[in-house]
């Protein structure tokens, strides 16, 4: 028999038996994908055309400066179309649904941003197009599930369990075992069965390849570390992607919540509040407990609120390949607003996590050493959960009239 | 041996029942309850669930089952107690079923070994696939348990032979795609499909996934040995509390 999709001891394909043939199919379209250079050449041409690749790798001048140690560059994936690095996978499997000759796709969604980008993906290719999200982070990023409804997607609340990321993976599950004749799962990160995890990775690998490039040609040599925030991690695969076989070292970046020692956040390899576990169809660290009951996760960003992780990323963890590290919700806030103001560059509450990461640490290096950060987002579709956070009181001036003129 | 028990069943019914519970939901006195009334309806067999937190293959009734009875307190070792009361109680087989992570965590061998100790025949663990199974199938073997095997309509002629090779007890025969609960189309196609089942395996099939009434029996008998019933309990039992899940088992039982 054969075994598929491990990383370590971590992966596999824990699936019900009605779901093994749809897995044999989208196994080996990727696999015959991802050994076509046409197909590699393709997904690069749609990128470039459709979402702005390659992506800019700017010089934060004002940090660097701020922080008096190393040059700090932001990776800009908030710059991809739809505003975050969740467009390289969603294309890239765009391309595999029309291989596989599939009408209808279904994702999942936390922040939002996956959500958005896989209903921008269905209206371009003409998919029919189900988001799933929990009903509290429908209420945490209404803006994007508007944008999604107009895209012409159908967001469907999801009340079960936790009403968070979790709960919308199950559900999508769900309704993949009833149709998944003609519907393929655009699963959102790097998570899951194989070949998801290594499908969604290879994708986003886009980004470090740039990168790489990109700083070669600006200062002619690696970077030293490169700090990315870890949901289920897919971002932070990308990037890494580009310096695997260097001598540089990767940092991703946890939801640390309310504190690690709190019990409310969502770190799973950077706290010893995960253990080994498989859920999701797959084998990895989860925050659960003792009986395998998944644990309630906190973050400020939803997109970062997920009990699972990648198992690529949990088997670097167990390799000390990867560094792992969390920062609080109050740290990201001050990190955002930091990079606001002197930069001029607004990162989704996600990404801010690894700005939060970085920063703690730049100090500490030296001025010719040379960081990277991936900016996996924009923030814009935060605006309600950061205005709270800042206790704004114009915004919340605007917020009541604008009701008040609902309510006319 | 739980095929043995099937067969001889089978000499007084052409098909037999099996029925399935949420330990725990919604209390665990309602749990017994509603086994005493099944076994005495007439339920030949029962897989006893034990709630997990995220149940993949489970449709919206029995979903909202787990998320109550982990609400309300159910831990594995309060399912195990409870179980093991149950199999000292009725003289029926009792199965678990339950999600991977859940035996995984006990350990797979402490698991299966637990679960011959206190006297249930076998398991039910739909995402535990034979790829990934070789410990559990072992642990399984080694204290004679029935790791129960799946079929679904998808499953290719060649994949059921391979299935079969390693089957025990019987095999669940998935009546359709999708979740637990929803209806199903007894069709052509189904039994076609049951057909198929019966042409690659030598152990008894049990049909599941949308059963639900006296015409689904009638249906099956003939085509398969053992009718699952799962969801439909369960909206009974809300409707009706338990006392009408008896009169409903009872007006399915096929005349013994
Ligand atoms: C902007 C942004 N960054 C990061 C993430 C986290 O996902 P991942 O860890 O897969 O990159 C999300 C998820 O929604 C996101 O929207």
């Amino acid at each position: 028999m054969k075994h598929r999709g491990y990383y370590g001891g971590f992966g596999g394909a824990f699936l019900p038996e009605i779901l093994i043939p749809t897995f044999d199919e989208l196994v080996s379209v990727f696999e015959s994908a991802k050994t076509d250079p046409g197909f590699r050449n393709q997904y690069e041409t749609l990128m470039a055309q459709y979402s702005g690749r390659p992506t800019p790798l700017t010089f934060a001048a004002n940090l660097t400066r701020h922080f008096d140690g190393a040059k700090i560059y932001i990776k800009r994936e908030d710059l991809n179309h739809t505003g975050a690095h969740k467009a390289n996978n969603v294309m890239g499997q765009g391309l595999l649904v029309k291989k596989m000759g599939k009408t209808r796709v279904i994702a999942e969604t936390g922040a939002g941003q996956h959500g958005v980008a896989c209903a921008t993906m269905a209206a371009k290719f003409g998919f029919d197009c189900t988001i799933y999200m929990g009903e509290k982070d429908v209420m945490r990023q209404r803006p994007n599930v508007f944008w999604m409804e107009q895209l012409g997607a159908t967001v469907v609340p999801v009340t079960d369990g936790t009403k968070i990321l979790k709960d919308a993976i199950n559900q999508a599950f769900r309704d993949w075992v009833t149709n998944m004749d003609t519907t393929h799962y655009v699963l959102g990160t790097a998570c899951g069965p194989h070949p998801f995890p290594e499908m969604v990775a290879w994708f986003q690998s886009i980004i470090g390849i740039e990168a790489k490039q990109q700083i070669l040609d600006l200062e002619g040599r690696l970077p030293d570390r490169v700090y990315a925030c870890v949901g289920g991690g897919s971002n932070a695969l990308g990037l890494f992607a580009g310096f695997l076989d260097d001598p540089v070292e990767l940092v991703g970046v946890e939801a640390g919540g309310k504190g690690i020692d709190t019990g409310f956040h969502a770190a799973r390899l950077s706290s010893t509040d995960a253990g080994a576990g498989i859920a999701q169809g797959y084998k990895t660290y989860f925050l659960q407990d003792d009986d395998g009951q998944m644990k309630e996760t906190h973050s400020i960003s939803a997109g970062l609120d997920y009990v699972g992780v990648s198992p690529i990323l949990a088997h670097m963890h167990e390799t000390k390949t990867a560094r792992f590290e969390s920062a609080t919700d109050a740290e990201v806030v001050d990190a955002l607003k930091l990079t606001m103001r002197s930069e001029g560059i607004i990162p989704a509450l996600e990404s801010a996590h690894a700005f939060a990461g970085a920063f703690r640490e730049a100090p500490t290096l030296s001025r010719d050493q040379i960081i990277i950060i991936n900016q996996s987002g924009r923030g814009d579709k935060d605006i309600f959960t950061v205005a709270d956070v800042l206790n704004d009181p114009e915004w919340k001036t605007f917020i009541q009239t604008k009701a008040a003129q609902y309510h006319a | 041996m739980l095929e043995s028990y099937i067969r001889d069943k089978q000499k007084q019914k052409d098909l037999l029942l099996m029925t399935h519970i949420v330990m725990g939901y919604p209390s665990f006195d309602d749990s017994h309850a509603m086994v005493k009334h099944m076994v005495a309806a007439g339920v030949d067999l029962m897989e006893l669930q034990i709630p997990f937190s995220e149940p993949m293959a489970d449709g919206p009734v029995i979903l909202k089952a787990n998320q109550k009875a982990l609400e309300q307190g159910a831990t594995v070792a309060k399912c195990l107690a409870f179980a093991k009361d149950m199999a000292a109680r009725y003289p029926i087989p009792f199965l678990f079923m339950t999600y991977a992570n859940i035996p995984y965590r006990f350990g797979m061998a402490a698991f299966a070994k637990t679960t011959a100790n206190i006297g249930l025949t076998g398991a039910i663990v739909p995402d535990l696939p034979m790829e990934e199974g070789a410990e559990y199938l072992q642990a399984m073997k080694k204290n004679q348990l029935s790791p129960i095997q799946m079929f679904s309509p998808g499953t290719s002629d060649a994949r059921m032979a391979q299935i079969a090779s390693i089957a025990s007890g019987f095999i669940y025969c998935l009546a359709r795609k999708g979740v637990t609960g929803a209806q199903t189309d007894l069709s052509d196609d189904l039994a076609q499909y049951l057909a198929r089942c019966r042409k690659a395996a030598s152990v008894p099939l049990a049909v599941g996934f949308g059963i639900k009434d006296r015409a689904d029996m009638d249906f099956l008998a003939g085509r398969a040995d053992i009718a699952v019933i799962g969801s439909e309990t369960i909206r009974v039992m809300e409707k009706g509390g338990v006392a009408a899940v008896r009169d409903f088992i009872q007006g399915l039982s096929r005349s013994a």
